[in-house]
Formats: C-alpha cells, sequence, structure tokens
C-alpha cells in the first residue's frame, strides 16, 4: 500500500533542525499533508526551535508558541474561537514533543480528549526531553540512558497510545517516520474525520539523544516496528484496532545495538528488554481480535 | 429600556454584566467562593439568554491557556477564579499580558493556603501585581456589575487583560439591589471586539515564538506604555459609563477628603466600612476623609498625590499581607508619596487579614490610635 504524500510546501527548508532529524521530518509530512487552512500550536521543544525565531518562520500558517503544559488547552481555544466565529473549517493542530505530551501537558490532553475537542494532537516522540540536552520523560523506555538516568531508566515507557484510546476518542493511531506513507495518510484521515479529538503518536528518532549515526535514522525507525517495540495501529472511537506494521520477527537486540543510549546493556538486560517487547505485544495483539492475528493492514 | 433592579449577589451581579457584554468564549473551572459566577453563566447560557462556547477544563492553567487563545483568535473572552485557582493561573497570566490578550477574568479574593480557609482577603491578588493585568478592586455588588463592564471597554482599547476583584462573601456572596445597565447601554458602549492581529489562516502570523533581546525589551517597553494609557482610558471609560447609568467611581475615590487633616486609605469592601467610620468621625467634628483605590494597576500615583498632598496624616488599611514587607497597599502608597511636597505621614495597619470583621467602630479606634501615634516604617497588626 502506497500512499501519495502531498507536499504544499506549508513546512519548509532552511529551518534550524540538525542535519537528519526526525522531528522536522514528521513535521514536513504532517503539516504538508494538513495544508494550508490550519493552525498549529508549539509548546517549548524542538518543535518551536523548527518552527523559527521572530520574525521567521518555517511553517507557512499562523503558529502559537505556548506554555510547555499548555498545549492541548491552547488549541481547543483556538477550536472554540473559531467555532464561535462560524468558521468550522480550520484544522487546528498541536504539535508537542513526548515531555509536553506523555509528562507537563497530559493533564490538559486527557481533558481535552474527555471533553472530544474538535483538534488534532500530534505528539512527536523522541523519547526523552532531547531539546534541553536528553533527559528522561516518561515516554523514555527501559534501561535507556539519559542524563537523568545514567544507569539506565528503571521503568517502562508510558503507554500513551492505549491511554488515549481509552478516552474513547474518535482517532489514535501510532506512526512513525521510517513509514512515511503511513504518517502521511493517517494525518490525511485525522484531518478529515471531523469532530473531535483525534490524536497520533509518532516516534521520531533523536540523532543526538539515541546516539545513532546521522544516516541511521530511517532503519532505526523501521527496526523499531519490525522489532515489535513500537507497532503501528490505530483505534477508533477506543474500541475499533487495526493493525498497520506489526512485528516481522527482528530481534530486539538489532534495534538495541545501533544506539549508544543502550550502549551499557548486558546480554540479559537485553533479554529482560526482549520480554518486555513480546509480553507488550501479546498483550496488543489481543486487541486487534483473535482471528486476526499480525496481519491486517489499515486502508 | 429602563435600568432593571434586581435583588443579587456580587457573584450573580457579575454574571448579569458578563451576559451584557456578550463574550464568544468562556473557559471555566469552578472554585469557591467564584462557583456562583460561573454556575449563573452556564444557566443563562441553558436558558438561551446567552450564546457562547463556554469549555469546562479541567483546571484553571487550562481554563487561562485557552482563554488567552481564543482572546487572540478574535474571541471577546471571559472567565472567573479565587485564591489557589488564581495562583495556579499565575504563569497564564504573564502569558496573557505577554501575548495582548484582552480576556476579562473576576477574581473573587480569599486566603490562600497553607490552611485552608475561604475567607475574604486581598493577599491573592495582590500577590500578581506585577503580571501586567490591569487591576480593579470593588466595594460591592453593583460596583463589580459596573466594573465587568469598564474591564472590557480598557482592556479591549490597550490589548492587556484585565481583572474585577472582590472579595469572599462580603461581596460575593452578600445580597444587594442591584441596577443592572441595559442592554441596549451596553451594545452602545461596547463596540464589537476587533482586534488588530489574531490567528487566522487567512492572514498568517504567529504569536509567541522566540525572540531576541532587544527585540523583548521593545515588547516589554511597549506593554508599559500601553498600562501607563491605562489610567486616562479608565477615566474615561468610567465617566461614560457614569453618562449612561449615572453612577461613577473613579480610579481613585476622595470621599469626604474636603479639608480634611486625616485620611483613611484603603480598596475593596474595606471601603464600605471606612466610609460609615468616616461619616461618623465627621458627625463628631474630626475632619477625617476616605480615599479608595480602585484602580490598582496600573496603580494611579498621580490620583494619589494629588489626593493626599497636604493631608498630615493618612492611615492606610491593608486586607493582606507579604510576609517581610507587611501590607501592599503601604508599600505602594508609601512609595506613590515619596518625593512629593508636603507629603504626609502614613500608618500602615494590617486590619481584616484572613478575613476577620473589622466594625466601624475598631476602625475609628485605629483612627484614634495613629493620631497619638509616630508612624510606624512597617506594617502594625491591628485586628
Amino acid at each position: 500500500m502506497n500512499y501519495q504524500i502531498a507536499e504544499q510546501r506549508v513546512f519548509n527548508p532552511g529551518h534550524a533542525a540538525c542535519p537528519g532529524c526526525h522531528v522536522a521530518l514528521a513535521m514536513r509530512f504532517v503539516l504538508n499533508t494538513l495544508g494550508p487552512d490550519t493552525i498549529a500550536v508549539v509548546p517549548p521543544s524542538c518543535i518551536a526551535i523548527i518552527a523559527g525565531p521572530q520574525p521567521l518562520s518555517s511553517m507557512r500558517i499562523p503558529v502559537y508558541q505556548t506554555t510547555l503544559e499548555a498545549s492541548a488547552a491552547s488549541a481547543a481555544g483556538i477550536k472554540r474561537a473559531l467555532v464561535a466565529k462560524g468558521n468550522h473549517h480550520t484544522n487546528v493542530v498541536a504539535i508537542a514533543g513526548d515531555g509536553g505530551t506523555y509528562d507537563i501537558g497530559f493533564q490538559a490532553l486527557s481533558s481535552a480528549a474527555e471533553r472530544n475537542e474538535d483538534i488534532i494532537y500530534v505528539c512527536l516522540d523522541n523519547e526523552g526531553y532531547m531539546n534541553t540536552g536528553s533527559q528522561k520523560s516518561s515516554a523514555t523506555p527501559s534501561r535507556a540512558y539519559t542524563t537523568s538516568t545514567p544507569s539506565g531508566k528503571p521503568t517502562p515507557k508510558k503507554n500513551v497510545a492505549e491511554i488515549m484510546a481509552a478516552h474513547n476518542i474518535p482517532y489514535m493511531a501510532t506512526a512513525t517516520t521510517g513509514y512515511p506513507d503511513d504518517l502521511a495518510r493517517k494525518v490525511a484521515r485525522a484531518r478529515d474525520m471531523k469532530g473531535g479529538l483525534r490524536f497520533i503518536v509518532v516516534l521520531t528518532p533523536c540523532l543526538d539523544g539515541w546516539g545513532i549515526a546521522d544516516d541511521d535514522g530511517p532503519k532505526t525507525s523501521r527496526l523499531a516496528v519490525e522489532s515489535g517495540i513500537f507497532p503501528l495501529y490505530e483505534v477508533e472511537n477506543g474500541n475499533r484496532y487495526t493493525l498497520n506494521h506489526g512485528p516481522e520477527g527482528a530481534p530486539l537486540a538489532g534495534y538495541l545495538a545501533r544506539q549508544q543510549r543502550y550502549g551499557h546493556l548486558s546480554p540479559a538486560d537485553v533479554e529482560f528488554l526482549q520480554a518486555e517487547v513480546d509480553r507488550n505485544w501479546e498483550r496488543l495483539q489481543a486487541k486487534f481480535g483473535s482471528a486476526t492475528g499480525a496481519a491486517i493492514k489499515g486502508g | 429600556m429602563s435600568a432593571q433592579r434586581m435583588l443579587l449577589s456580587g457573584n450573580h451581579a457579575v454574571s448579569h454584566a458578563v451576559r451584557l457584554a456578550r463574550p464568544s468564549v468562556i473557559p471555566v473551572y469552578p472554585i469557591t467562593p467564584q462557583t456562583p459566577i460561573l454556575e449563573q453563566i452556564t444557566e443563562f447560557l441553558a436558558k438561551g439568554e446567552m450564546a457562547a462556547e463556554v469549555m469546562t477544563m479541567e483546571s484553571e492553567h487550562s481554563a487561562m491557556a485557552a482563554a488567552i487563545t481564543a482572546s487572540l483568535t478574535g474571541a471577546r473572552v471571559f472567565t472567573a477564579t479565587a485564591s489557589q485557582g488564581l495562583l495556579l493561573m499565575h504563569e497564564m497570566l504573564h502569558w496573557a499580558a505577554g501575548a495582548r490578550a484582552p480576556i476579562v477574568m473576576a477574581n473573587v479574593n480569599r486566603t490562600v493556603g497553607s490552611p485552608w480557609g475561604f475567607w475574604p482577603d486581598q493577599t491573592d491578588s495582590l500577590a500578581q501585581r506585577d503580571v501586567g493585568w490591569i487591576q480593579y478592586y470593588c466595594e460591592n455588588g453593583q460596583e463589580s456589575h459596573d466594573t465587568v463592564l469598564q474591564a472590557f471597554r480598557v482592556a479591549e482599547q490597550v490589548l492587556l487583560p484585565a481583572m474585577v476583584i472582590h472579595e469572599a462573601f462580603y461581596v460575593s456572596h452578600a445580597m444587594e439591589a442591584i441596577r443592572l445597565v441595559s442592554q441596549d447601554q451596553v451594545d452602545r458602549y461596547l463596540p464589537p471586539f476587533n482586534p488588530p492581529h489574531r490567528l487566522d489562516p487567512e492572514r498568517p502570523e504567529s504569536i509567541g515564538n522566540t525572540v531576541l533581546q532587544g527585540m523583548f525589551q521593545r515588547h516589554r517597553r511597549d506593554m508599559g506604555q500601553a498600562m501607563d494609557g491605562v489610567l486616562e482610558i479608565a477615566a474615561r471609560a468610567d465617566r461614560e459609563l457614569a453618562q449612561l447609568t449615572g453612577r461613577g467611581y473613579g480610579v481613585v475615590e476622595r470621599y469626604r477628603c474636603e479639608g480634611a487633616d486625616f485620611v483613611i486609605a484603603t480598596m475593596g469592601s474595606m471601603a464600605g466600612t471606612a466610609r460609615e467610620a468616616v461619616d461618623e468621625l465627621r458627625r463628631e467634628g474630626a475632619s477625617v476623609g476616605l480615599l479608595k483605590v480602585k484602580l490598582f494597576r496600573p496603580f494611579p500615583v498621580q490620583g494619589i498625590r494629588d489626593a493626599l498632598s497636604g493631608v498630615p496624616k493618612v492611615m492606610v488599611l491593608d486586607r493582606n499581607f507579604a510576609p517581610g514587607t507587611g501590607g501592599v497597599l503601604f508599600q505602594e502608597l508609601k512609595a506613590a508619596l515619596y518625593g512629593a511636597r508636603r507629603a504626609p505621614e502614613v500608618h500602615g495597619y494590617l486590619a481584616g487579614v484572613g478575613g476577620t470583621s473589622i466594625s466601624p467602630a475598631a476602625i475609628k479606634a485605629m483612627v484614634d490610635c495613629a493620631l497619638a501615634e509616630e508612624p510606624s516604617a512597617c506594617s502594625v497588626w491591628k485586628g
């Protein structure tokens, strides 16, 4: 299945991202798919840096930069004001990092989901506070090194996808930059499915924070899916699960070995993490229905 | 339509003013003793007497975050809070002013924990004096009703947010006969909100991006200039509403100050009590007046100098407390008078902190005390 990615040049070159940055790559697919009739909300993050300093902007749409914990509330305020003025067509999207989503912004996000605000919320998840130099967030996986967990993170990554799906919102999807057509298709789906909160969490490898080679982001992203640590799926209304790309038997060790943040792992650690991935996949797989297994592809 | 007269609590007097001002987005979060404001508003909406997007947020922080963006998208926005809620908003209060979002918010003064209390005390809003909001302190429900309308008019002219403040229970829940401004009068007084900059895909402009030092400083100077302009604009807005309703307050009010050799200075409901004490003292032959500070931000320095220059003694009553410096009005008033010609002696008394009841008799006793004492450089606890 190939989805044709629209390139409407809402997001433009010349921005301040690191070479090879997957947050910038994700922004390109997200913003160009949403199109020019969009207002974006961005909290402090690499996204804010990439959006640009005043008076420059990499985005040819209005961008409102808000505080770290307020993205969902800020986006909802814009949408309600547009509706009050009779504008029902403009997309309002919050694009936030994992710290701004899983941690400090979660209260506002959960409430916006509960109120089913008519906004799109995209979390660009690079599994830590990378903009401040790689500190642990609740999106950081088990055992990963960050500067605030120098011995490796003792607890697992928060499962934000399932938590958001449990709000029974119209649409929840996971995506990653190594599957750009899948990512863009999901953004288009979210865009066209108006009337409630649509949430997409996008795994975006951070070259510096994860300790990977400049050209290794796409491969790392694909291995996250193929190893099963980050399956790509969609959930409609909290109960209709569709698997797009599941594990393809790639051992987790291969995914871990290319990232310096896992450089300290012992074979026992790798085994521990593999068991965690297997367990999570088993639990998720059950949600796709007994007859469907791992082979369903989203349309 | 002639002015309607209703028996209303101070909070409901605010709600009626909000209905008349026709805001189109109202993010809300409940907190005692503010809740009746939002309950009355949602009741108006349920009955079809108002049309607005109401957002039932999960916190005051999110309520203010949504209020800011709704305002920046071009909607007239109202919200209300109190005490802990106002403090939780603190970050977004700065943000609202910096983003130049002319939100109007009612704050019901209530003690700040720990420990828990529900009592009238102005420390919550006075602790927000540096956030860039216009602040109005109201003596009673009628003044709160009228001031909400003034606040919208002033805020939207200068593009700064405004807080309309009255105290817990003494004003928020006390019932009074309130004369409502008519819808026709309000529609003439408040033109539709039409800001020069807004979030609009037809005219893409970004708000809040990182700026360099020079631009940041220019931005703050612009805010300062807008705030300085409020003194004149607020005085005009007060006069213009008075022309419609017959009720004006001034940004400061001088009550029976003619020939006074002693002036009591205070804010909010304490002004009502002090007014009675002044009347009694005048009857007894004492030359005592009252200076009520209604507009606290921007601080009406010249109005205060004009009112107090040449008066031998001034007694400031503060129903608020800043540990380490004392009463906030006392500090600010002394700063305003420093260097003024014929500046008075200023006595600072902490009175009613924590919501304790202060009677006219207690104020008269404080006047006697101030007349007999040399002023202290620091606030003195009185009751």
